[in-house]
Parts: structure tokens; C-alpha cells; sequence
């Protein structure tokens, strides 16, 4: 047996974003040896970028609100696909996991009576969003990453899980190397969490980090896990699009919940024209309304247009851009600096004035900036139970941005933030009690985890072979192309074309150096997760024949009302990827009536 | 676009070397860019730590022709074309390789740090009331991303490797969010005084210049917190007190 390390702990969370810290931080509270494992250091991930806020119907500003908004909300911006038990829980329990932040030592900002301040956000009634400023997720991983290292947590940093055995169809521990010394470790669990984040680095526009591969959505799929909706990914719609080398970072919508505008190269405020009939009557009808809501008349006037749901605005922009009317490098004009004060606009978005004063030379207190689409997050991942966030694999849970159905077909600002703290929670109070009831992690045969590695290190023996960064970087060019904001059955085909060759080329990298701290050998290892759910992004984008959501199809343009509450399904059957459809569950109707009645 | 000859630190302490690599860069690009574009195309084992690409994770800090810098934030432009660069880890701190450092040490600080201990609840549900005035002064510290800047300035650190005798400003900034948190009931000063050394810093602010998040660290964490540290041990009553009731 190779030299490898090996840990016993009774639950292991891989990811330590703000799902995997808070899920580590209930496991081990429960009584539960815990183990966290992450692919940076610890307190960099994911979140940190998070800007705008957390969405939780405190009702601090707006008295009106209350948990049954909140869920109407994320219901109607979701196109009516969530799980509507995870959509309940969320917006029941998000007031509890912002307070409990608090308890913490959390420092949200505050209203004049001194309690938590909300913002108003893309998509929901009344304003929800806890923050502060707009470095809202740094704040959240600093309070959880100081709770969880004191709370006896273990934590694995820069170590990269690379497979999830099973031992008789359930979760048995996690193979993994150390990117230090590239030595492997086995950790052997009674119950494994995934919070992995994301797979935006599958495109080429994105705001997502290097570590947004998609592992935890293959470790899973490998794992014989079933993953749904991964036809809907969100591609924010506001993204630096200039100078090129910072296209695709992220511009907050907490630029518009402020009161930024959105125009083309005319002029023209375009978000008056694009309201769907879903949301007519629920937003600002002339500029004068708008203005006059941003300023403060909030219960008199309606919301701004730019503040629809993110896969509306997205399109619209893009619209613009191929009509002829977009900005100079293909984008759109967002605008603050004609609504608020230089003052306020440092104070509100501090983190937006510096990353473009510092990037790309624009000052956002004086001037417009330029926007785009970005690929943003997957509303799609592993199907989980909306209780115990357990997925179809015994002992394997998920939660966060790795797990679906909670968000639908689109996702609202603010939401995910939440959906962290919620489900994180309860992820870690189903492993623990996971670990309680069963005995023993089970063992695993020697030669299979030596067969993991052997192929971990196999593109060592190709020293001439592809290079990795060569390879991703067609895989991204293939995403963007061919399964971007707006696919259709050609194009779909031609990605899985695509993907197909490109697995070939997979096959054939070839790395140079050792193990430590080798970039080229981490690229290469990560090329199997973005191939896997590159390919089950187009399949199940093929699968869905009508647009909803972030699933815009050019060859069938309107929602299908046959399709409503259709979930598209894929696992892993020998070596090929089955695709089901089913239909979900009914709202029960006292939640029903909530969406028809308003709440 | 042009060419440009860029030095990078290959290798660890004791073997290492700068090696010049002649790369294309375009417009707008960030010494990250460069550095990602060498990996891509001449050195796919060139080893540096990165995530967000926007200043806001802290994970990119090198330096940058002797001066500390995230790399993501470091415009190419900033240098003019005739100008070489070089990049090289911070120097505080053990290299493992080429631009990746050994920061662990400032895992285990934290960890030991004394946590935040909330007063009661004001109200049953459970919530507090804290005002905006009362929140920004913790608020500025929280800005902190942990890049490490600062302790790699710290002639404290830098130059009398004291690592083992002083926390560092990273670590009197994190003290000094649960210090001045309006909810705090905790009392660090024993730990400051004794195990944080704070009496090391002898306030030259090369810790505040530094800061890509512009936090005041010498005038709004560190004195204030020494301030607390001198009341506490080094107040004279006090001292007098302690001296006839037998305390520490």
C-alpha cells in the first residue's frame, strides 16, 4: 500500500464556505468529532465574495414583512420550481440563523433604533437584506471561521478531496491530497457533507474562483448521488466586462438596490420595457415613481425595474448589446453616480468604488460603469432531502450552493447567503445524527483506494502529453459558446461534441515537476469534475424543451405549462449518465393559496 | 500589447533563484494575469495561492520589486515598460514554494486569541439593540482579509523574528474587533500583555501603510488596545491596589 495518511472522524464537511463552516459548527456542537476539509486556507473561499446581503424577513425595516412574503417571493422569482419545503424553511428559519450570527459577533449594519439594517434587493417585496456594506460575506466567514476554530473543530486546509468511496451504497470517508507536498490522506467517516460551492469555472466569463470546479457535484454524481436542475445556472447580469483580463468579476446588485440605473448606449432606462407579466404592477412604472422610491417614498411607490430578478435583467442586457444599443466594450451603463451622493456611495458600496477606481480606472461616485453578464452560480446540485439536506446516497449530505432545488430555476439575491446558514445547519444536525445511529465507518478495500491515486497521479507518466491549462481553457471557450444565457438544441449537441473530444484530451495531460505545490497537477485533477458537470449541464439543458428561469432556449422560447414543476434528474448508471424526469410534489394548499392570494 | 520581462522567486529558502520569463501582456492586466499566463504557457508548476481575483480574499500577497502588494490589485501599467519586475514571496515568512508561504502560524494565534463573549441578550428573542456609531469602530477591523501584509512589514517580525514573542498587527487588529465590540464582555489584556506581546510594537505604522484595506491599524487598533493594557497593569492606584490586596 502506498504511504498514505489516515484519519478517523466521525463526520467530515468538505468546503468551508459559510455551508461547510456552519455545518461543522452544528455537527460538532451535536457531539460529533468533526473534520474540515478545504481546497485554500481557511477563511478565503467563496464567500467572501459574497456582497450584497442575507435575506431573512426580520421586518426590521418594513414591518409588513414576514416568513409568508419571503417564500412567495423566492417561489415567483424561482418560476414556481423550488422544492417549496427547502423555500419554506428558508424563509422561516433565516431571522434565527441571522440573529444566532449576531450571538457570534456578527456586525451587521444597523437602522436608527439600533437594530439590523435591511436593503432592498432584486426580486423581494419589502427590504430583507441584512449586510454590511457590500463586503456582507466576508463578514459572515470571519464570525463563523473564529466560532468553528473555537468549537474543536480539525481543520484539513489546502487538502482536495479526489473520491467519495461507498461501501455498500453508502458514504464511507474521502480520499484526499495535501497540495503542500501532494501526499494523500484517507479520512474515514460515518457521514460526509459536501458544501463545495459552485462550477462556474466551466465558462470563460465568470465571477467565480479557480476553486469552482464543480468537485462536489462530481464527487457526488461518482458517488452514484442523483443531481437535478443543472439546466439552471445564473449568470449574474451585472459583471465588469473592461479591461479584459477583469471581465466577468462581479459589480454587487446592491448597486441597484441603491438606486443605480441601468441604460444603453441611447440612454434609455431598457428595464421599463422588460417587465414580465408575472411581475407587472409590482414595479416603478416611470422614472419619476423609481426616483422617487429610491429617495425614500417606499410604501407609496413601487420599486425600480432594475430591480426585477437577475435571469430577467441579464437577458434584457444582452438584448441591448445584439440590438446595437450596448456600450462601447458590450455591455450595459450602470449608473449610481446621477442617484446618490460621493458620499454615500463610498459608504453603501465601499468595495465597489475601490475595484473600479483600482481595475479599470473608473470613478463610480462621477461616472457610469460598464456591465455584463457573468456566470454567477448553479441553482442546480445534489437532490437532497429539504430536512436532513441527506442526498440519495446514504451518509452523503450537501448543502449550499452544492445542493439543489431550494433556489428553482433562478435564484434571488440574498437568498443564498441564507440558504448557507439554514441549510448548513441542518446538514450538520442530519450528519451528526447520521454518525449517532450508525455504527463504524465501513472499510474500504485497499485496492480501490490504491486505484484512485494511481490515476490521481497518472499524468505524471506523460510528461509530453496535453497541457491541463490548454484543456480547460477549451472546455470554457465550449461552455461559453455553446451553453451560455441563451442555448438551444444545436448548439447543446454541439457542447456535448465538444466535451466529448475534449475528454480525449483529458486523458492525455501531462504534468512537469513533483507533487508539491504543483498548479499544472491541480489543473489536471480538476478537469474531471468541470468534464462531469460540463456534460450534465447540457445534457439536462437538452432535456428541458422550454425556457424558464436562467434556462433560455432560443428553439423554444415560452414556459411550458406541462413542464411546470418537471425535475430533470441525472446518475450514474455503469459508466453512462441517465437522465429521468419526474414531476415534483404539489405545494400543499395552504402554501399554495399563499402564492395565488398573495401573502 | 507588449513584451515584458518579468523575475519570478523559484524555488525555496535554502535553493532558489529569480528566473526571467518574457511575456506578452495585455491591456488592463494585473500582475496576477502575468503570473497566471506564465503558469498557463512556460511554468504550469510556478506555485502561487489565489481565489478572488478582486482584493477580496487576501490570498495573493507577494512582493512586488521589494514592496508588499496583492498581486491581483497591481496594475502592469503601475510599471513603467522600460521598467524590470520582480516578483518575490513576503519575507516574513517560510516559503514552501516559489510564491506560496508557510502562514500557519497565524491559524494557531487565532485560535488561541480569547473568542467573543456577548453581555445577556437586551430582549427574549434573543436579539440585541447596537447602534451605527457604536458598530463602525469594530466594523473598520472586520475589513480586515487576512493577506498578512502587515505582518510581513512588522520590522517586529521581519527584522528580530520575534514570531513566537508577538502576535503582530494582523492579530492586534482581529483582538480589537472583539475589544471594541459594543456587546463584548471579555478581557484580553492578560493575553495581550503576556503571550500577544504587545509591548513589541513600538508604533512606526509601517503595518498601516500597508493595509490594502486602508484600516487604521496603529492609531485605532494598536494604541488603543496598548492604552487598555497600561490601564489595566500599569495604572498607579491600581498598581498600589494590587500591591496591598495581595492580586496580580
Amino acid at each position: 500500500m502506498t504511504d498514505i495518511q489516515r484519519r478517523e472522524l466521525d463526520v467530515i464537511v468538505i468546503g468551508a464556505g459559510g455551508a461547510g463552516l456552519r455545518a461543522a459548527i452544528e455537527a460538532s456542537a451535536q457531539g460529533a468529532k468533526v473534520g474540515l476539509i478545504c481546497k485554500s486556507l481557511l477563511g478565503k473561499a467563496h464567500t467572501v465574495m459574497a456582497e450584497g446581503g442575507a435575506a431573512a424577513a426580520l421586518a426590521n425595516v418594513r414591518s409588513e414583512d414576514n416568513w409568508r412574503v419571503h417564500f412567495r417571493d423566492t417561489m415567483r422569482g424561482g418560476k414556481m420550481h423550488n422544492n417549496w419545503r427547502m423555500a419554506q424553511i428558508l424563509a422561516q428559519e433565516a431571522p434565527d440563523r441571522i440573529i444566532e450570527l449576531e450571538s457570534w459577533g456578527a456586525l451587521f449594519d444597523r437602522t436608527e433604533d439600533g437594530r439590523i439594517n435591511q436593503r432592498p434587493f432584486g426580486g423581494h417585496t419589502y427590504a430583507r437584506l441584512a449586510h454590511v456594506g457590500d463586503r456582507t460575506g466576508l463578514e459572515m466567514i470571519r464570525v463563523l471561521q473564529d466560532k468553528g476554530v473555537h468549537s474543536g473543530i480539525e481543520v484539513f486546509m489546502e487538502c482536495t478531496v479526489i473520491s467519495i468511496p461507498t461501501v455498500g451504497g453508502g458514504a464511507a470517508g474521502a480520499l484526499a491530497y495535501w497540495r503542500e507536498n501532494g501526499r494523500f490522506i484517507f479520512f474515514s467517516s460515518k457521514a460526509v457533507v459536501l458544501a463545495t460551492g459552485g462550477i462556474g469555472k466551466a465558462w470563460k466569463i465568470t465571477s467565480n474562483s479557480w476553486e469552482y470546479t464543480g468537485d462536489g457535484h462530481a464527487l457526488a454524481y461518482e458517488a452514484g448521488a442523483e443531481l437535478i436542475d443543472m439546466e439552471f445556472v445564473q449568470f449574474h447580469p451585472t459583471g465588469m466586462v473592461w479591461p479584459p483580463s477583469v471581465r466577468g468579476i462581479l459589480v454587487t446588485e446592491g448597486v441597484r438596490g441603491e438606486g443605480g440605473v441601468l441604460r444603453n448606449s441611447e440612454g434609455k432606462r431598457f428595464m421599463f420595457d422588460n417587465v414580465p407579466d408575472m411581475f407587472k404592477g409590482d414595479y416603478a412604472e416611470s422614472e419619476a415613481e423609481a426616483d422617487r422610491w429610491v429617495t425614500g417614498d417606499r410604501v407609496n411607490n413601487r420599486r425600480p425595474p432594475e430591480l426585477l430578478t437577475r435571469d430577467v435583467v441579464a437577458r434584457a442586457i444582452l438584448a441591448e448589446v445584439q440590438a446595437g444599443r450596448g456600450s462601447p466594450h458590450g455591455g450595459a451603463f450602470l449608473d449610481i453616480s446621477t442617484k446618490q451622493s460621493a458620499e454615500y456611495i463610498k459608504k453603501k458600496l465601499p468595495s465597489m468604488y475601490h475595484q473600479f477606481k483600482e481595475l479599470a480606472g473608473v470613478d463610480i461616485t462621477r461616472e457610469a460603469m460598464e456591465v455584463g453578464p457573468t456566470t454567477h452560480y448553479v441553482m442546480g446540485g445534489v437532490k437532497v432531502d429539504a430536512e436532513t439536506q441527506e442526498s440519495t446516497v446514504p451518509g452523503l449530505f450537501a448543502a449550499g450552493e452544492v445542493a439543489g432545488g431550494m433556489h428553482g430555476a433562478n435564484r434571488l439575491g440574498g437568498n443564498s447567503l441564507s440558504d448557507l446558514l439554514v441549510f448548513g445547519r441542518r446538514a450538520g444536525a442530519g450528519a451528526a445524527d447520521f454518525a449517532k445511529k450508525n455504527g463504524a465507518a465501513p472499510r474500504v478495500p485497499d485496492a480501490e483506494i490504491e486505484a484512485n491515486i494511481a490515476e490521481a497521479l497518472a499524468p505524471f507518466d506523460r510528461e509530453k502529453g496535453e497541457n491541463p491549462f490548454e484543456v480547460q481553457a477549451a472546455l470554457q471557450e465550449v461552455m461559453q459558446n455553446e451553453a451560455g444565457i441563451i442555448r438551444e438544441e444545436a448548439t447543446l449537441k454541439r457542447a456535448l461534441a465538444g466535451l466529448e473530444k475534449l475528454k480525449q484530451r483529458a486523458a492525455k495531460v501531462g504534468v512537469t515537476g513533483n507533487r508539491e505545490y504543483n498548479p499544472g497537477w491541480n489543473t489536471a485533477i480538476d478537469l474531471k469534475s468541470l468534464l462531469i458537470v460540463s456534460e450534465v449541464v447540457a445534457r439536462s439543458g437538452l432535456e428541458r424543451t422550454e425556457s424558464r428561469g436562467a434556462h433560455s432556449r432560443l428553439d423554444h422560447q415560452a414556459s411550458d405549462p406541462k413542464q411546470e414543476r418537471m425535475e430533470i434528474a441525472i446518475k450514474k448508471e455503469g459508466s453512462e449518465m441517465q437522465v429521468v424526469r419526474r414531476r415534483q410534489p404539489d405545494l400543499p394548499p395552504d402554501l399554495k393559496k399563499i402564492i395565488e392570494e398573495g401573502a | 500589447m507588449a513584451q515584458r520581462s518579468i523575475g519570478i522567486f523559484r524555488g525555496t529558502r535554502e535553493e532558489w533563484r529569480i528566473r526571467e520569463f518574457l511575456v506578452e501582456v495585455d491591456q488592463g492586466m494585473v500582475v496576477l494575469d502575468v503570473v497566471h499566463r506564465i503558469q498557463a504557457t512556460q511554468a504550469p508548476d510556478l506555485a502561487c495561492r489565489w481565489n478572488c481575483k478582486a482584493g477580496k480574499c487576501g490570498s495573493c500577497s507577494a512582493e512586488i520589486n521589494g514592496h508588499p502588494r496583492l498581486m491581483c490589485m497591481t496594475r502592469m501599467s503601475d510599471y513603467p515598460e522600460d521598467h524590470p519586475i520582480t516578483i518575490t514571496p513576503m519575507r516574513a515568512f517560510p516559503v514552501i514554494k516559489d510564491l506560496v508561504t508557510n502562514v500557519s502560524r497565524g491559524y494557531e494565534i487565532n485560535q488561541r486569541l480569547p473568542f467573543f463573549q456577548p453581555r445577556e441578550p437586551d430582549f427574549p428573542d434573543g436579539s440585541w439593540r447596537m447602534y451605527q456609531y457604536e458598530v463602525e469602530r469594530a466594523q473598520e477591523f472586520r475589513k480586515c482579509i487576512e493577506c498578512f501584509l502587515c505582518q510581513n512589514v512588522c520590522h517586529v517580525l521581519r527584522t528580530h523574528d520575534k514570531h513566537q514573542e508577538f502576535i503582530g498587527p494582523a492579530f492586534l487588529v482581529r483582538a480589537a474587533v472583539y475589544e471594541m465590540h459594543p456587546l463584548d464582555t471579555a478581557d484580553r489584556s492578560a493575553y495581550l500583555r503576556q503571550e500577544g506581546g504587545i509591548g513589541y510594537c513600538n508604533i512606526t505604522k509601517c503595518c498601516t501603510e500597508v493595509c490594502p484595506e486602508s484600516i487604521h491599524i496603529t492609531d485605532n487598533a494598536i494604541i488603543p488596545l496598548k492604552e487598555r493594557v497600561a490601564d489595566r497593569y500599569y495604572d498607579p492606584l491600581r498598581m498600589l491596589w494590587r500591591f496591598f490586596a495581595g492580586g496580580k
